[in-house]
Protein backbone atom coordinates (compact mmCIF):
# COMPACT_ATOMS: atom_id res chain seq x y z
CA UNK A 1 0.00 0.00 0.00
CA UNK A 2 1.27 3.34 -0.61
CA UNK A 3 0.54 6.97 0.28
CA UNK A 4 -0.68 8.52 -2.40
CA UNK A 5 0.74 12.08 -3.60
CA UNK A 6 -1.56 15.64 -2.85
CA UNK A 7 -1.42 18.65 -4.92
CA UNK A 8 -0.07 21.47 -3.10
CA UNK A 9 -2.14 24.94 -1.74
CA UNK A 10 -1.45 27.69 -4.50
CA UNK A 11 -1.04 30.52 -2.06
CA UNK A 12 1.95 29.24 0.03
CA UNK A 13 5.16 31.93 -0.11
CA UNK A 14 7.54 30.12 -2.09
CA UNK A 15 10.15 30.54 0.42
CA UNK A 16 7.94 29.38 2.90
CA UNK A 17 7.26 26.67 0.99
CA UNK A 18 10.71 25.27 0.01
CA UNK A 19 11.58 25.67 3.96
CA UNK A 20 8.74 23.73 4.71
CA UNK A 21 8.38 20.96 1.87
CA UNK A 22 11.96 20.70 0.83
CA UNK A 23 14.42 21.84 3.26
CA UNK A 24 13.06 20.68 7.20
CA UNK A 25 11.98 17.39 5.11
CA UNK A 26 15.39 16.38 3.57
CA UNK A 27 17.18 16.89 7.30
CA UNK A 28 14.77 14.54 8.91
CA UNK A 29 14.85 12.28 6.20
CA UNK A 30 18.40 12.42 5.71
CA UNK A 31 19.78 8.99 6.99
CA UNK A 32 16.65 6.78 5.60
CA UNK A 33 17.53 8.91 2.09
CA UNK A 34 21.16 8.64 1.87
CA UNK A 35 20.94 4.80 1.96
CA UNK A 36 18.59 4.69 -0.73
CA UNK A 37 20.88 6.74 -3.02
CA UNK A 38 24.30 5.29 -3.72
CA UNK A 39 23.87 4.11 -7.91
CA UNK A 40 24.88 6.57 -10.06
CA UNK A 41 22.21 7.23 -13.32
CA UNK A 42 24.03 6.08 -16.39
CA UNK A 43 23.84 9.65 -17.98
CA UNK A 44 24.90 11.60 -15.23
CA UNK A 45 27.81 8.65 -14.89
CA UNK A 46 28.84 9.44 -18.58
CA UNK A 47 28.74 13.46 -18.18
CA UNK A 48 31.67 13.02 -15.47
CA UNK A 49 33.60 10.63 -17.14
CA UNK A 50 33.62 12.49 -20.60
CA UNK A 51 34.74 15.77 -18.77
CA UNK A 52 38.60 16.80 -19.55
CA UNK A 53 40.78 15.47 -17.52
CA UNK A 54 41.85 17.52 -14.28
CA UNK A 55 38.72 19.88 -15.02
CA UNK A 56 36.83 21.23 -12.07
CA UNK A 57 33.39 21.23 -11.36
CA UNK A 58 30.36 22.23 -8.96
CA UNK A 59 27.68 19.52 -8.23
CA UNK A 60 25.06 21.60 -6.61
CA UNK A 61 22.47 19.84 -4.36
CA UNK A 62 25.19 16.92 -4.31
CA UNK A 63 23.14 14.94 -1.63
CA UNK A 64 25.14 12.12 0.24
CA UNK A 65 27.72 12.87 -2.82
CA UNK A 66 26.94 9.91 -4.97
CA UNK A 67 28.70 11.40 -8.10
CA UNK A 68 31.12 13.01 -6.51
CA UNK A 69 33.81 9.99 -6.49
CA UNK A 70 32.85 8.96 -10.17
CA UNK A 71 36.03 10.29 -11.76
CA UNK A 72 38.84 10.99 -9.32
CA UNK A 73 40.76 13.02 -12.30
CA UNK A 74 38.37 16.12 -11.76
CA UNK A 75 38.38 18.08 -8.40
CA UNK A 76 34.42 18.68 -7.76
CA UNK A 77 33.22 20.68 -5.05
CA UNK A 78 29.36 19.54 -4.00
CA UNK A 79 26.97 21.81 -2.10
CA UNK A 80 23.32 21.28 0.03
CA UNK A 81 21.25 22.91 1.36
CA UNK A 82 20.34 19.98 3.87
CA UNK A 83 23.43 19.94 6.32
CA UNK A 84 22.09 16.16 7.46
CA UNK A 85 23.04 14.72 3.98
CA UNK A 86 25.99 16.91 3.78
CA UNK A 87 27.03 14.79 7.07
CA UNK A 88 25.76 11.62 5.38
CA UNK A 89 28.56 12.47 2.48
CA UNK A 90 31.00 13.65 4.79
CA UNK A 91 30.76 10.57 6.61
CA UNK A 92 30.72 7.80 3.43
CA UNK A 93 34.05 9.31 1.75
CA UNK A 94 36.11 9.37 5.36
CA UNK A 95 36.65 12.97 4.40
CA UNK A 96 37.56 12.63 1.18
CA UNK A 97 34.55 14.77 -0.78
CA UNK A 98 34.70 18.76 -0.67
CA UNK A 99 31.53 19.87 0.78
CA UNK A 100 29.86 22.43 2.34
CA UNK A 101 26.13 23.83 2.85
CA UNK A 102 24.64 25.89 1.10
CA UNK A 103 21.90 27.56 -0.84
CA UNK A 104 21.62 26.94 -4.46
CA UNK A 105 20.13 30.44 -5.14
CA UNK A 106 23.11 31.45 -2.90
CA UNK A 107 26.34 29.82 -4.50
CA UNK A 108 29.83 30.97 -2.58
CA UNK A 109 31.73 30.11 -5.69
CA UNK A 110 33.73 32.31 -8.02
CA UNK A 111 31.95 33.60 -11.30
CA UNK A 112 33.10 32.39 -14.28
CA UNK A 113 35.25 29.59 -12.75
CA UNK A 114 34.45 26.13 -13.44
CA UNK A 115 34.14 23.91 -16.45
CA UNK A 116 31.32 21.84 -15.59
CA UNK A 117 28.51 21.55 -13.30
CA UNK A 118 25.76 19.27 -12.27
CA UNK A 119 23.02 19.64 -10.43
CA UNK A 120 20.70 15.92 -10.22
CA UNK A 121 17.06 16.12 -8.77
CA UNK A 122 17.28 19.44 -7.52
CA UNK A 123 15.86 22.09 -9.81
CA UNK A 124 12.29 20.65 -9.03
CA UNK A 125 12.06 21.43 -5.64
CA UNK A 126 12.09 25.34 -6.34
CA UNK A 127 8.40 26.67 -5.74
CA UNK A 128 8.32 28.85 -8.80
CA UNK A 129 9.07 29.42 -12.70
CA UNK A 130 10.75 32.29 -11.89
CA UNK A 131 13.02 30.86 -8.84
CA UNK A 132 13.50 27.27 -11.26
CA UNK A 133 15.31 30.09 -14.02
CA UNK A 134 17.14 31.96 -11.56
CA UNK A 135 18.80 28.89 -9.81
CA UNK A 136 19.74 27.41 -13.60
CA UNK A 137 21.24 31.07 -14.48
CA UNK A 138 22.90 31.25 -10.85
CA UNK A 139 24.48 27.91 -11.69
CA UNK A 140 25.60 28.68 -15.23
CA UNK A 141 27.28 32.14 -13.92
CA UNK A 142 29.86 29.88 -11.89
CA UNK A 143 31.03 28.47 -15.30
CA UNK A 144 33.52 30.02 -17.66
CA UNK A 145 32.27 30.44 -21.15
CA UNK A 146 32.05 27.25 -23.16
CA UNK A 147 31.54 25.42 -19.27
CA UNK A 148 28.84 23.02 -19.48
CA UNK A 149 25.95 21.98 -17.38
CA UNK A 150 23.93 18.67 -17.10
CA UNK A 151 20.33 19.14 -14.87
CA UNK A 152 17.70 16.28 -14.05
CA UNK A 153 14.51 16.98 -13.29
CA UNK A 154 11.41 14.89 -12.48
CA UNK A 155 9.11 14.65 -15.33
CA UNK A 156 5.47 14.47 -15.31
CA UNK A 157 5.44 11.84 -17.77
CA UNK A 158 6.09 8.38 -16.61
CA UNK A 159 2.82 6.48 -17.37
CA UNK A 160 5.32 3.44 -17.20
CA UNK A 161 5.91 4.53 -13.56
CA UNK A 162 4.26 2.85 -10.65
CA UNK A 163 3.34 6.29 -9.70
CA UNK A 164 1.89 7.11 -13.56
CA UNK A 165 1.84 10.65 -13.74
CA UNK A 166 0.83 12.11 -17.30
CA UNK A 167 0.80 14.82 -18.96
CA UNK A 168 -2.67 16.94 -17.96
CA UNK A 169 -1.78 15.91 -14.52
CA UNK A 170 -0.89 18.61 -11.81
CA UNK A 171 2.81 19.51 -12.13
CA UNK A 172 2.78 21.11 -8.64
CA UNK A 173 2.80 18.21 -6.10
CA UNK A 174 3.24 16.82 -2.60
CA UNK A 175 5.22 13.59 -2.74
CA UNK A 176 5.35 11.64 0.42
CA UNK A 177 8.44 9.95 2.18
CA UNK A 178 7.06 7.18 4.81
CA UNK A 179 9.85 7.62 7.42
CA UNK A 180 9.18 3.83 9.51
CA UNK A 181 10.12 4.34 13.28
CA UNK A 182 11.12 0.88 13.85
CA UNK A 183 14.57 1.52 11.84
CA UNK A 184 17.23 2.32 14.50
CA UNK A 185 17.96 5.81 15.86
CA UNK A 186 15.95 7.70 13.11
CA UNK A 187 16.59 11.53 12.95
CA UNK A 188 13.01 12.47 14.66
CA UNK A 189 13.65 16.16 15.25
CA UNK A 190 15.65 19.13 13.86
CA UNK A 191 17.47 18.98 17.38
CA UNK A 192 19.40 15.46 17.25
CA UNK A 193 19.46 15.22 13.52
CA UNK A 194 23.22 15.47 13.32
CA UNK A 195 23.88 13.20 16.11
CA UNK A 196 21.60 10.26 14.21
CA UNK A 197 23.39 11.27 11.11
CA UNK A 198 27.10 10.62 11.88
CA UNK A 199 25.91 7.92 13.31
CA UNK A 200 23.95 5.80 11.09
CA UNK A 201 25.01 7.15 7.76
CA UNK A 202 26.41 4.69 5.24
CA UNK A 203 26.16 2.54 2.39
CA UNK A 204 24.34 -0.40 1.64
CA UNK A 205 25.23 -2.78 -0.30
CA UNK A 206 21.82 -4.48 -0.60
CA UNK A 207 19.41 -1.43 -1.00
CA UNK A 208 16.36 -1.09 -2.66
CA UNK A 209 16.51 -0.56 -6.32
CA UNK A 210 17.18 2.84 -7.53
CA UNK A 211 14.79 4.60 -8.89
CA UNK A 212 14.90 8.41 -8.51
CA UNK A 213 11.47 8.77 -5.59
CA UNK A 214 11.24 5.96 -4.32
CA UNK A 215 8.88 6.01 -0.62
CA UNK A 216 9.36 2.30 0.87
CA UNK A 217 6.43 1.06 0.50
CA UNK A 218 5.63 -2.32 2.23
CA UNK A 219 2.77 -2.51 4.47
CA UNK A 220 2.54 0.70 7.26
CA UNK A 221 4.58 -0.39 10.49
CA UNK A 222 3.37 0.73 13.55
CA UNK A 223 4.05 4.07 13.76
CA UNK A 224 5.63 5.02 10.44
CA UNK A 225 5.09 8.74 9.65
CA UNK A 226 4.70 10.77 6.66
CA UNK A 227 6.86 13.62 5.63
CA UNK A 228 5.86 15.50 1.82
CA UNK A 229 8.56 16.75 -0.40
CA UNK A 230 7.48 19.60 -2.53
CA UNK A 231 8.20 18.82 -6.85
CA UNK A 232 6.83 20.56 -9.63
CA UNK A 233 7.13 17.73 -12.28
CA UNK A 234 9.21 19.21 -15.69
CA UNK A 235 6.56 18.64 -18.98
CA UNK A 236 8.32 17.99 -21.85
CA UNK A 237 10.29 21.23 -23.20
CA UNK A 238 9.99 22.88 -20.40
CA UNK A 239 13.82 22.11 -19.06
CA UNK A 240 14.61 23.73 -21.64
CA UNK A 241 12.83 26.42 -21.87
CA UNK A 242 13.43 27.46 -18.21
CA UNK A 243 17.83 27.22 -19.19
CA UNK A 244 17.00 29.35 -22.60
CA UNK A 245 15.11 31.85 -20.53
CA UNK A 246 17.76 32.89 -18.75
CA UNK A 247 19.80 34.51 -21.70
CA UNK A 248 22.91 32.48 -20.69
CA UNK A 249 23.11 29.48 -22.24
CA UNK A 250 22.74 27.15 -25.27
CA UNK A 251 21.24 23.38 -25.18
CA UNK A 252 23.49 20.94 -26.17
CA UNK A 253 21.76 17.93 -25.80
CA UNK A 254 18.27 16.79 -23.94
CA UNK A 255 16.84 13.14 -23.48
CA UNK A 256 14.89 11.29 -21.04
CA UNK A 257 15.92 8.52 -18.64
CA UNK A 258 14.13 6.88 -16.34
CA UNK A 259 11.06 9.53 -15.40
CA UNK A 260 13.24 12.28 -15.92
CA UNK A 261 14.13 14.92 -18.44
CA UNK A 262 17.42 15.98 -18.57
CA UNK A 263 19.60 18.43 -20.55
CA UNK A 264 23.04 19.44 -21.24
CA UNK A 265 23.65 23.16 -21.82
CA UNK A 266 26.84 25.03 -22.70
CA UNK A 267 27.34 29.11 -21.31
CA UNK A 268 27.88 31.78 -24.05
CA UNK B 1 37.39 21.51 4.30
CA UNK B 2 40.34 20.89 2.86
CA UNK B 3 42.70 23.74 1.87
CA UNK B 4 42.22 23.48 -2.24
CA UNK B 5 38.35 23.86 -0.98
CA UNK B 6 39.51 27.51 0.03
CA UNK B 7 40.51 28.46 -3.82
CA UNK B 8 37.04 27.36 -4.54
CA UNK B 9 35.13 29.51 -2.41
CA UNK B 10 34.01 32.93 -1.17
CA UNK B 11 31.25 35.11 0.29
CA UNK B 12 27.81 33.90 -0.74
CA UNK B 13 26.17 37.38 -0.69
CA UNK B 14 24.72 38.28 -3.90
CA UNK B 15 26.13 41.96 -3.11
CA UNK B 16 30.13 40.71 -3.16
CA UNK B 17 29.78 38.72 -6.18
CA UNK B 18 31.53 41.22 -7.70
CA UNK B 19 33.80 42.46 -5.17
CA UNK B 20 37.68 41.21 -5.74
CA UNK B 21 37.62 41.42 -1.93
CA UNK B 22 35.26 38.55 -1.15
CA UNK B 23 38.06 35.78 -2.54
CA UNK B 24 39.25 34.22 -0.60
CA UNK B 25 37.72 34.48 2.66
CA UNK B 26 39.84 35.11 5.44
CA UNK B 27 40.28 32.17 7.78
CA UNK B 28 40.79 32.65 11.59
CA UNK B 29 40.63 30.71 14.43
CA UNK B 30 40.93 27.38 12.75
CA UNK B 31 41.96 23.91 13.95
CA UNK B 32 43.87 21.86 11.26
CA UNK B 33 44.08 18.22 11.15
CA UNK B 34 46.24 16.17 8.73
CA UNK B 35 44.29 13.38 7.75
CA UNK B 36 45.74 11.21 4.66
CA UNK B 37 44.06 10.88 1.30
CA UNK B 38 45.53 8.84 -1.79
CA UNK B 39 48.44 10.63 -3.09
CA UNK B 40 48.21 10.98 -7.22
CA UNK B 41 51.36 13.74 -8.45
CA UNK B 42 49.56 13.64 -11.42
CA UNK B 43 46.63 15.23 -9.97
CA UNK B 44 48.71 18.00 -8.44
CA UNK B 45 50.60 18.60 -11.18
CA UNK B 46 47.49 19.53 -13.26
CA UNK B 47 45.27 20.89 -10.96
CA UNK B 48 48.19 23.33 -9.63
CA UNK B 49 47.92 24.65 -13.03
CA UNK B 50 44.12 25.66 -12.29
CA UNK B 51 45.01 26.87 -8.90
CA UNK B 52 44.74 31.18 -7.84
CA UNK B 53 48.44 30.60 -6.25
CA UNK B 54 48.23 34.26 -4.32
CA UNK B 55 44.69 33.30 -2.89
CA UNK B 56 46.93 29.79 -1.48
CA UNK B 57 49.39 32.22 -0.28
CA UNK B 58 47.08 34.21 1.22
CA UNK B 59 45.07 31.28 3.15
CA UNK B 60 48.33 29.65 4.24
CA UNK B 61 49.43 33.05 5.56
CA UNK B 62 45.91 32.56 8.10
CA UNK B 63 46.82 29.67 8.74
CA UNK B 64 50.54 30.07 10.09
CA UNK B 65 52.20 29.01 6.91
CA UNK B 66 54.29 31.11 5.52
CA UNK B 67 56.86 28.70 3.73
CA UNK B 68 54.75 29.24 0.08
CA UNK B 69 56.94 30.47 -2.63
CA UNK B 70 55.80 33.83 -4.10
CA UNK B 71 55.57 32.63 -7.24
CA UNK B 72 53.90 29.12 -9.04
CA UNK B 73 55.54 26.25 -9.24
CA UNK B 74 55.33 25.56 -12.46
CA UNK B 75 55.39 22.89 -14.85
CA UNK B 76 55.55 19.93 -12.49
CA UNK B 77 56.81 16.53 -13.39
CA UNK B 78 55.90 13.61 -11.13
CA UNK B 79 58.84 12.01 -13.00
CA UNK B 80 61.21 13.91 -11.80
CA UNK B 81 63.02 13.62 -8.90
CA UNK B 82 63.62 17.05 -7.90
CA UNK B 83 59.88 17.71 -8.46
CA UNK B 84 58.54 14.84 -6.67
CA UNK B 85 59.04 16.42 -2.89
CA UNK B 86 57.35 19.31 -4.42
CA UNK B 87 54.61 17.74 -5.20
CA UNK B 88 54.48 15.69 -1.94
CA UNK B 89 54.38 19.24 0.44
CA UNK B 90 51.79 20.17 -2.61
CA UNK B 91 49.62 17.00 -1.61
CA UNK B 92 50.14 17.31 2.25
CA UNK B 93 49.08 20.98 2.02
CA UNK B 94 46.42 21.01 -0.74
CA UNK B 95 44.49 17.77 0.38
CA UNK B 96 45.66 16.30 3.49
CA UNK B 97 45.01 19.70 5.36
CA UNK B 98 41.38 19.84 6.71
CA UNK B 99 39.98 22.79 8.65
CA UNK B 100 38.00 21.03 11.40
CA UNK B 101 36.49 23.67 12.99
CA UNK B 102 37.22 27.67 12.31
CA UNK B 103 35.53 30.51 11.31
CA UNK B 104 36.01 32.21 7.56
CA UNK B 105 35.36 35.81 7.04
CA UNK B 106 34.22 38.15 3.80
CA UNK B 107 36.81 40.76 3.62
CA UNK B 108 34.44 42.66 1.66
CA UNK B 109 31.09 43.06 4.06
CA UNK B 110 32.57 40.82 6.73
CA UNK B 111 30.31 38.05 6.92
CA UNK B 112 31.51 35.08 9.16
CA UNK B 113 30.82 31.96 7.77
CA UNK B 114 31.76 28.98 10.30
CA UNK B 115 33.43 25.32 9.81
CA UNK B 116 32.15 22.54 11.65
CA UNK B 117 33.47 19.08 11.43
CA UNK B 118 35.10 19.85 8.34
CA UNK B 119 32.04 20.97 6.64
CA UNK B 120 32.11 24.70 5.46
CA UNK B 121 28.01 25.85 6.36
CA UNK B 122 27.29 28.98 4.02
CA UNK B 123 23.77 29.08 4.49
CA UNK B 124 22.53 33.07 5.02
CA UNK B 125 20.65 34.62 7.18
CA UNK B 126 16.83 35.66 5.29
CA UNK B 127 17.63 39.32 5.45
CA UNK B 128 20.68 38.17 3.70
CA UNK B 129 19.46 35.71 0.47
Amino acid sequence: MSVPSVPISKDIDPRNQEEDYVHSVYNDIATHFSQTRYKPWPIVEKFLKTREDYSTGIDVGCGNGKYLGVNKKLYIIGTDRSDGLISCAHDISKGAYNLGVADGLNLPHPEGTFDFAISIAVIHHFATEERRSEAIAHIVSKLKTGGELLIYCWALEQENSRRGYKEGDEQDILIPWVLQKKQPRKPKTRKNRKKSGNEVCKEEEDAEKETEIETPDESPVKESETKYRYYHLYKQGELAANALSTGTCTILEEGYEKDNWWIIVKKI
Amino acid sequence: MKFITTNFVKCAIKGCQSSTEAFPLKYEDCQLAQEEQEYNPEFIAHMLERLNWPAIIQVAKDLGNESLPPTKPESLDPIMEDDQAVLRDLHTLLLETQIVEGRMICRNCEHVYHIKNSIPNFLLPPHLC
